[in-house]
């Protein structure tokens, strides 16, 4: 299993790169082209991360942070959530590339493989957007009722940071 | 505007944390590396980011999305009631759907949008029980693979970036359930 897990990366890309080319795809021109997107992307957070980063390294520094989880500790721990994340959640349901630039902060402050750099990570990995994805989705149909979908899509983010905490729990004694 | 509210709210609060622990030169020193360290971040995760748009690019030019999409179809059926007569509506809620789980996002916003205006047909102005759902399918993380937090990883150092997949296919899964059921729920009990 575990081995399966480390050759994922190579396995997905040998698979991908064989089904493409039997399917008579250019496959390296493809994958040149794609790259050369994701360059794109990049330049595209980059801005974001400057501005996060920078923030949430400032308050880590003043001891607000700190000061922050503490006092809210019990409420968050007493559902399961690691206070020290409350930023991330924070942010993750306004902005994509903020929630980037705040989880990154926070792996890279705690580390990759500690529980909490793993619990951020999964959080980013197990939720989306929420309200922009509504603005853009009900702005181009002309919706002015939501309805439930507001809260049908804040129950889905809340769920995915409570299971994240606990997954990694459960997955990394 | 509301990040501008957040990160504004973020840069006082350490300011004034900061002189009112005595913490200011921390708090500037943090600010002069902060910045630093995320083109830093940028840097170390750009190849394999590339390296993975790359790859998404071949799965999308091989049609593994639409393979996907057939398979799919059936499930589907049985989340959109309402809307599972609409032959148009509901390949395009597939191809978003699959689009999302290959984590091609360039690729799902246009095909759930046009999904969306089909279903929005049906009742201008208000969002219908099949709409909340695909927005909600939307909103919540279907990627198989979530290649950027992985570069993220990488970059910090970790030999192993994707040793949580088990774990964010676990929280992924009870989350969109969680979305599911409640979409469900509220359609029954909700008024107007």
């Amino acid at each position: 299993m575990e081995l399966f897990f480390t050759m994922l990366v190579p396995l997905i890309l040998c698979g991908v790169a064989l089904y493409a080319a039997g399917r008579r795809v250019d496959v390296y021109a493809a994958l040149v082209q794609g790259a050369g997107a994701g360059l794109e992307t990049l330049l595209r957070i980059v801005p974001a991360l400057v501005g996060l980063m920078t923030a949430v390294a400032m308050l880590r520094a003043s001891g607000a942070l700190e000061f922050l989880a503490r006092a809210l500790a019990p409420a968050l721990e007493g559902l399961g959530l690691p206070p020290e994340l409350l930023p991330l959640m924070l942010v993750r349901p306004v902005s994509g590339s903020a929630a980037l630039g705040v989880g990154a902060e926070l792996i890279a402050a705690y580390g990759p493989d500690s529980p909490l750099g793993r619990t951020a990570a999964v959080m980013l990995g197990s939720t989306e957007t929420t309200f922009y994805t509504i603005a853009v989705y009900f702005g181009a149909v002309g919706i002015t009722r939501t309805r439930y979908a507001v809260p049908a899509a804040l129950c889905a983010d809340l769920t995915g940071f409570l299971a994240a905490a606990w997954a990694v729990r459960l997955l990394f004694p | 505007m509301s990040m501008t509210v957040i990160w504004t709210g973020m840069v006082t609060l350490a300011v004034l944390f900061g002189l009112a622990t005595g913490r200011g030169p921390e708090v500037a020193a943090a600010a002069v590396e902060g910045a630093a360290s995320a083109v830093q971040l940028a840097l170390s995760m750009a190849g394999m980011l590339c390296l993975w748009t790359g790859v998404m690019e071949v799965m999308r030019r091989a049609g593994l999305a639409q393979g996907l999409s057939r398979l799919l179809s059936p499930a589907l059926r049985l989340l959109f009631p309402q809307a599972a007569r609409d032959r148009a509506a509901m390949d395009s809620i597939a191809a978003n759907v699959s689009a999302n789980l290959l984590g091609l996002g360039n690729a799902a916003t246009p095909l759930g949008l046009e999904a969306a205006r089909r279903l929005g047909r049906a009742s201008p102005g208000v969002a219908s029980d099949s709409l909340c759902m695909l927005v909600v399918c939307n909103t919540a993380s279907l990627q198989l693979i979530p290649t950027t937090v992985a570069s993220v990883r990488a970059a910090a150092g970790c030999q192993a970036p994707f040793d949580i997949l088990p774990a964010v296919w676990l929280a992924s899964a009870l989350s969109v359930a969680a979305g599911v059921l409640a979409c469900k729920l509220l359609a029954r009990v909700w008024r107007g």
